[in-house]
């Protein structure tokens, strides 16, 4: 036996680990469990090594990372400056590009709607000279522009046409100091002259200093120049204050902000209404007009007939008159004795109440009428309920009651009744309180234009 | 048999011994463990290394006693299961069957030579993984193949480390 181990002592120790080897598997495997005691030395020896790498592979191995990151940080830097300029210019582009988009958009959508022919032009260029304001666009006369062709955006007037060659046209913007244009404001209706200032705002002139002019309140075409149809937009009112002679009222132009790129020339104007804003104000309250009852509606009816005017009650008044004096009218003769109207006692005492009700124009408490209504004075109310009291406020002779004779007037005032501010503590009539709203009722000034057109361009949409 | 070839076979390596010192025993075995579980993590082609069994191998061939090669290729082999998830031992017997076989061998050559360096490198490593495979099979009943071209492409690659690797671990000798 010890020979044999002796002899043979390495292939012993080899068969002796290699079997006790395979006893370790076989239990492993037979019990399928594990061997925890050599993993955990196993593991213990090399994860706190492996620890140490990896700490030392991440300060050293980042290091070395972060130095060559930084090598091509300044590379990287330039190339992305280069990049973002590159990119800045793209988006200025892109933007300029859809700027122009929208405002070729906003010309079509205007060019559609509109109803003046028009043809779209772009700016090319702009004209010589210190303080003219005049561009070059790239409609010219093939494409149907004329000298005085008026020049829009769909924001407001831009110019008109002075000059139209074949291929180009030269246009005076409205900012020009030589531009006038016919205008009037949205709110009061007030008419006036622009003109350019050669700078951002034009003035509008030859508008009295009573004319009620607000700031922020937006001015239209009057068509009263014959060049801009009526109804497009020029501007808001910048600044408004009285002068010399006539006020001084500067707008900051619609059509001009934010430049001028794409216009619209108007080939065939179109006059169109002003839209419409706010309704000025006219410094004094207006009643509507009384209720009728169903009770005195015939009455009404019949005096409004008989009574319409302030002559037809005096002619009323006489012809009773002449009638208690048994006087037949138009068939007296020449020589015969007329009625004594001197006895008429209402053409002292009482023709002011047979008038109470719709009194004289001019007379104090008078229905004026609404164009006239600035030089009116203001009257104390009127009631019909309260005749006599009027009567008495407005006569300064002895008030004496009407006779039977004369006919008391019924019918209410049909027009409206001017009123001054009620004093505290006055309770008005009900039907006096609300005030209906009074659309001055003035004729385009456009409608000479349509009566007889001097420009073969400007129609009206009636005539479309 | 020429003059070259009666060099190698009659000069054994031990003839002129050097050896590790101790501390090398341990540290160059865990360094060689360490690297194939964590050089992987990051070059995943270097996974192939096998530089625990280059270790085993040039420790049979450089110590020249078989008991102490096998028992060092079977703590090799051992430490090497205990990190995976086979039964403890499969690694171990390979290993323990490489340094035999190795320390065998280098009583019989010049093993110092890199020729013989090359081919007993890329000898024991086509051993050990065709002898991992079959201990896989019949004691595991795995069912997995071995694909002889790739090992044997793999073997060449190992060998091919070998030869610097032993030049490095040769230095660690000290002269007995």
């Amino acid at each position: 036996m010890d020979f044999f181990l002796s002899r043979y002592r390495n292939l012993t120790v080899l068969l002796i680990v290699i079997a006790t080897q395979l006893l370790l598997i076989a239990y492993q495997v037979k019990t399928n469990k594990d061997v925890p005691l050599i993993r955990v030395w196993a593991v213990t020896t090399v994860t706190p090594a492996e620890q140490a790498l990896e700490l030392v592979r991440r300060y050293t191995w980042g290091f070395v990372e972060d130095y060559f990151v930084l090598l091509g940080v300044r590379s990287e830097n330039e190339k992305l400056k280069h990049e973002n300029g590159s990119l800045k210019i793209e988006n200025n582009y892109l933007k300029a590009e859809l700027s122009t988009a929208d405002r070729a958009r906003a010309l079509s959508v205007f060019q559609a709607h509109s109803q003046s022919t028009t043809v779209a032009a772009r700016v090319i260029g702009n004209g010589t000279g210190a303080n003219s304001k005049v561009v070059f666009v790239d409609r010219g006369s093939a494409s149907g522009v004329e000298s005085g062709m008026a020049v829009v955006t769909p924001d407001g007037i831009v110019g008109k046409v002075v000059d139209a060659y074949p291929t180009a046209s030269l246009v005076m913007l409205m900012t020009d100091p030589t531009f006038a244009a016919g205008v009037v404001s949205q709110k009061n209706h007030v008419h006036g002259t622009l003109k350019g200032q050669g700078h951002s705002e034009c003035l509008v002139d030859y508008v009295q200093n009573e004319e009620p002019v607000e700031i922020g309140e937006w001015f239209y075409t009057s068509g009263d120049d014959r060049i801009f149809p009526k109804g497009f937009p020029v501007g808001q009112v910048r600044a408004s204050r009285n002068g010399k002679t006539f006020k001084e009222i500067y707008l900051a132009p619609s059509g001009m902000q934010g430049g001028v790129e794409e216009v619209l020339i108007v080939l065939q104007g179109v006059h169109e209404q002003i839209p419409e804003g706010e309704v000025a104000s006219p410094g004094y309250k207006i009643l509507a007009p009384p209720t009728v009852s169903a009770s005195d509606q015939p009455a009404a009816a019949e005096d409004s007939a008989l009574q319409a005017t302030d002559a037809d009650r005096l002619r009323q008044i006489y012809k009773q008159a002449g009638a208690s004096q048994n006087h037949v009218f138009g068939e007296g003769t020449p020589g015969s004795k007329p009625p004594d109207f001197t006895k008429i006692p209402t053409l002292r005492g009482a023709a002011p109440a047979a008038s109470a009700g719709a009194p004289a124009p001019g007379q104090p408490g008078g229905a004026a009428p609404s164009g006239t209504s600035a030089s009116a004075k203001p009257a104390a109310p009127v009631s019909p309920t309260d005749k006599s009291t009027a009567i008495n406020s407005t006569t300064p002779t002895k008030a004496q009651p009407a006779p039977a004779s004369v006919p008391k007037p019924k019918a209410p005032p049909r027009g409206p009744i001017l009123e001054a501010e009620p004093a505290a503590g006055d309770s008005p009539p009900a039907e006096s309180i609300s005030t209906p709203a009074i659309k001055p009722d003035r004729p385009p000034a456009g409608a000479t234009l349509n009566a007889q057109p001097a420009s073969p361009r400007l129609q009206t949409p009636a005539s479309q | 048999m020429t003059e070259y070839t009666e060099h190698l076979i009659k000069t054994p390596r031990h003839a002129t011994e050097n050896k590790f010192r101790y501390v090398w025993m341990v540290i160059v075995p865990l360094v060689a463990i360490l690297s194939q579980v964590y050089i992987p993590r990051f070059f995943s082609f270097l996974a192939y290394l096998e530089l625990p069994l280059l270790v085993t191998v040039h420790f049979a061939l450089s110590r020249g006693g078989p008991i102490a090669a096998l028992l060092y290729g079977m703590s090799i082999g051992l430490a090497q299961d205990s990190l995976s998830h086979q039964p403890i031992g499969m690694f171990g017997i390979v290993k323990t069957l490489v340094g035999y076989f190795a320390a065998t061998v280098s009583m019989r050559f010049e093993v110092e030579n890199p020729v013989v360096t090359f081919i007993l490198s890329f000898f024991f490593y086509f051993f050990h993984q065709f002898f991992y495979w079959v201990l896989a099979r019949a004691l595991l009943g795995e069912t997995i193949t071995f694909d002889a071209q790739q090992t044997l492409m793999f073997g060449l690659l190992n060998a091919a480390v070998a030869l610097p690797l032993f030049r490095v671990l040769d230095k660690l000798k000290v002269a007995q």
